[in-house]
């Protein structure tokens, strides 16, 4: 069983993606598929609600890294937002906060990209 | 169970749809000699990093191959091996990870044994004939 969805939203221009339950090795292929077929549709500026993220291994970070270079030469962004303590950890482990935007609420990363 | 010793065992298909069912099975064994829910985060992404390399490196995504794991505790420690008889892993070939560098080259592996190392307080690799064992220790 796979325990772990993505809904998608839209707010104006940006695709705001709720992620919820155990990002692996197993799972990382749904979030992989989702943003490749964002960036096909020249979607390019993202929030990803990490709100109902209980669990994220490093394949789960390798989707973030595979596709953030495309979305920001095409003028977008990924951004991050309402991580746990226990997800932000494994992020901040791998250096991930100098090299990404990880906010703690929707509202922030909604303001970022209107800017 | 102070001062006592506990071992349990499972052996499970390499495939990733066991990945949950994994990190279960540690996270029971922590959960029940008391460790904390730090530790327990820890253990559980730990046995998943080296687990998804087997899967991935040791037997290329082969989901007819076993990996066999152990996990066990004294008052002092608590230790997971997880056993392979696919391609063996040479640590001393590792570097750690740069991440701009692997952005730029698109390159989204090789986190997973920096990881471990950061999260257990012992790792090591030992080959014997055609098995490969990894075994992380955790003080406690």
């Amino acid at each position: 069983m796979k325990n772990f969805s993505i809904a998608t939203r839209q707010k104006d221009h940006v695709t705001i993606l709720d992620i919820s339950g155990e990002l692996d090795a197993h799972t990382a292929s749904q979030l992989e598929n989702v943003l490749k077929s964002l960036i096909d549709e020249e979607s390019y500026s993202i929030i990803v609600n990490c709100s109902g993220l209980d669990y994220i291994a490093s394949a789960g970070l390798g989707v973030f890294m595979a596709y953030i270079e495309d979305v920001r030469s095409l003028g977008g962004d990924i951004k991050l937002t309402n991580m746990n303590d226990r997800v932000y950890n494994v992020f901040d482990l791998l250096g991930f906060p100098t090299l990404y935007d990880i906010l703690e609420d929707e509202r922030e990363a909604l303001t970022s990209f209107e800017n | 169970m102070a001062g006592s010793k506990q071992i349990q065992t499972l052996s499970v298909e390499a495939s990733t749809k066991h990945l949950a069912e994994v990190r279960d099975f540690v996270a029971a064994h922590a959960e029940n000699i008391g460790l904390s829910q730090k530790d327990i985060s820890e253990i559980r992404l730990a046995v998943d990093e080296a687990y998804t390399n087997i899967i991935k490196h040791a037997y290329k995504n082969s989901p007819k191959e076993k990996v066999n794991i152990e996990i066990g505790s004294d008052s002092d420690q608590l230790w997971i091996s997880l056993v392979d008889k696919g391609k063996s892993f040479d640590p001393s070939t590792y570097s750690e990870p740069d991440l701009m560098k692997r952005i730029k080259e698109k390159k989204r592996g090789g986190m997973g044994v920096y990881l471990i190392r950061k999260l257990m307080d012992q790792v090591q690799y030992n080959r014997r004939g055609q098995t490969n064992e990894i075994r992380m220790v955790k003080n406690i």
